[in-house]
């Protein structure tokens, strides 16, 4: 499959901190990428670079080969990369067809567009498609996203993403405040996303998650990536081993795991 | 469809009810429906207890008349308290913009129709500046919204007192006074220019992008600005239209009493407010209905009315308005509590 996102050599410190020391990273299409690592290994940072919501003090970033900028959450979405937020950013008095158009509304054709008027009619449609054909359990489309279950809630978002994504959706731990049914869920539908052909990063500390849901594994410690491994060979041993250095899979010196 | 065992409900859900079904639930069970139920009840008590002079056309066009003003302001009040904001400072926006528009028109002099028009765009202009003197202070400087409503419900006040040098301002053409005693239809132009805002708004918020974006500011001002809301320039726009709605306002007023009744507007934020949360919008923000906001300034409205047909003192309206508020709000709560806990 061919590489949608990619990361080359990022750098990244605050103050005198280095937290991303030349990171490589990528993601194809049609997979599930999961990009694990120790607290403070730099996930969250490399995601948000990934995602506009901070800027690179060096490195590359690439989109379909070719190297991009993205000054800001509203860039990347342009480029077609969507993101889960691990708080999910919905509006909990508002439907899931409000949320899930939030931003991007339809306006109605001719003068009543003109106006502003919504087309409250094609956007719950087309939310409503969307959620059947991912196969999500949003039954009520008029209840307000805050009465639905915590599942129910990450599926409204994750499918937001999907609506949208052109390329790529990230998600940043989408089971945390799941319970073990609403988990496998979640992960039937992330394995889902990942069959439309767009490329999905998975952000989590559930490592037989990992192994359940994603096609490669990325590790990430103290701001470098120790290593790139498929998930169908890998273990949980493995896993635990690259991320707190007892194992290295590849050496971790600077330079050496391009 | 009482006491669903939380694990079944989705059996239920999916067995038990139509979407339609669900939504003419939930309509029923707004706060809007509530209170209609409310003023339903109390238009039909004094109904009966006042036969002859309570339900008549008069009484209807006594409240109407007496709603209007405060009801443009409680159309503006109604979209920042959706958007999760707060506005105490109508009021004496209110008296601001009816003193310059009165002293405009003062030195102008005359009673023609210029001079008329140029007192409205006086008023308009006047709250429209106070409004986006709050809207930046919130939105820029971020200071929170209580403490600059506050602090301009001061301010414009003392400016007000400053230009009439404490003295209402009595010149008010008679061609605008005329607008008040006018009835077309039956009643005063007071009652359709509120009717018409009230309309303009209600569509605004409930049909329009703006509305959408106001309730998605007020439900989730986080998840509004990664949509790529324009959170600051949609506050900053807020606030001004509430001032403009203000200043409206005091051009009613100054039409219905004929002079600026620069001392009777103190509590007017506060009525407004209470009538807008009576009326089922949330404190909280994301939810509210500019019919709702109708509703619940309809009721301290016929409270007043009918108590004063009843030889009751109209202060128990006050009382009687405390009460049901803090109820209300109580009951929202509760039924916010009980939703988030699924």
């Amino acid at each position: 499959m061919s590489v949608v996102l990619e990361a080359r050599g990022v750098v990244k410190s605050f103050g005198h901190v280095d937290v991303l020391r030349e990171v490589d990273f990528a993601a194809r299409a049609g997979e599930v990428t999961a990009l694990i690592g120790d607290n403070g290994a730099g996930k969250s940072t490399l995601i948000k670079i990934l995602s506009g919501a901070l800027q690179r003090d060096g490195g590359e970033v690439l989109i379909d080969g070719k190297p991009v900028q993205m000054g800001s959450p509203t860039r990347a979405r342009e480029l077609g990369i969507e993101t889960v937020y691990q708080d999910l950013a919905l509006a909990p008095e508002l439907g899931p067809a409000e949320n899930a158009f939030a931003g991007r509304e339809l306006l109605r054709p001719g003068l009543a567009g003109r106006l502003g008027m919504l087309d409250k009619k094609t956007m719950r449609a087309r939310a409503e498609e969307a959620f059947t054909s991912m196969g999500t359990d949003v039954k009520d489309l008029d209840a307000p996203v805050g009465a639905l279950s915590g599942g129910q809630r990450q599926s409204v978002a994750i499918c937001r993403a999907v609506m949208w994504a052109r390329r790529v959706v990230i998600m940043d731990e989408p089971t945390a405040a799941l319970g073990v049914r609403q988990t496998g869920k979640v992960i039937e539908l992330v394995r889902r996303v990942a069959s439309t052909g767009v490329a999905v990063v998975l952000i989590t500390h559930n490592m037989p998650e990992v192994l359940e849901a994603a096609d490669r594994v990325q590790v990430l410690r103290l701001g470098r990536m120790v290593a790139d491994l498929e998930a169908r060979t890998a273990t949980v041993e493995q896993l635990v081993g690259a991320m707190t250095g007892a194992l290295d899979v590849r050496t971790d010196t600077p330079g050496d795991h391009r | 469809m009482t006491a669903i065992d939380p694990a079944k409900a989705p059996d239920a859900e999916r067995t038990g009810t139509t979407a339609k079904g669900r939504r003419g639930r939930r309509l029923l069970g707004s706060s809007p429906a509530y209170m209609t139920a409310v003023l339903l009840v109390l238009v039909l008590v004094f109904a009966f207890a006042a036969p002859d002079s309570f339900p008549t056309p008069v009484t209807l066009r006594n409240v109407l008349t007496d709603m209007a003003v405060l009801l443009v302001m409680a159309v503006g009040a109604t979209f920042v308290l959706v958007a999760a904001g707060f506005d105490i400072s109508i009021g004496s926006v209110l008296v601001f913009s009816g003193v310059c528009a009165a002293k405009v028109m003062e030195t102008q002099g005359g009673d023609g129709a210029g001079t008329v028009v140029l007192g409205v765009v006086t008023a308009l202009l006047a709250g429209a500046a106070w409004g986006a003197v709050n809207g930046l202070v919130i939105s820029k400087l971020k200071v929170p919204a209580l403490i600059t409503t506050l602090g301009s419900m001061g301010a414009a006040l003392g400016a007000a007192l400053l230009i009439s040098n404490g003295t209402d301002v009595r010149t008010v053409p008679k061609a605008m006074i005329s607008v008040a005693t006018d009835r077309p239809l039956g009643v005063s132009w007071l009652v359709w220019v509120a009717a018409i805002v009230a309309l303009i708004g209600g569509f605004v918020l409930s049909q329009t992008r703006f509305g959408r974006h106001t309730q998605l500011i007020g439900s989730n001002e986080e998840s509004a600005r990664r949509a790529g809301v324009d959170v600051d320039r949609h506050t900053f726009w807020l606030y001004t239209a509430n001032g403009t709605l203000a200043g409206l306002a005091g051009l009613l007023s100054l039409t219905r009493f004929a002079t600026t009744t620069i001392s009777g507007h103190t509590s007017d934020g506060l009525e407004v407010i209470t009538g807008v949360v009576l009326g089922g919008t949330s404190l909280f923000g994301g939810v509210g209905t500019v019919i709702g906001t109708v509703i619940g300034m309809a009721i301290p409205t016929v409270l007043n009315n009918g108590f004063i047909q009843l030889n009751v003192q109209p202060f128990w309206q006050e009382v009687a308005i405390g009460i049901v508020l803090v109820v209300a709000v109580y009951l929202d709560q509760l039924k916010r509590r009980r939703r988030n806990q699924p």
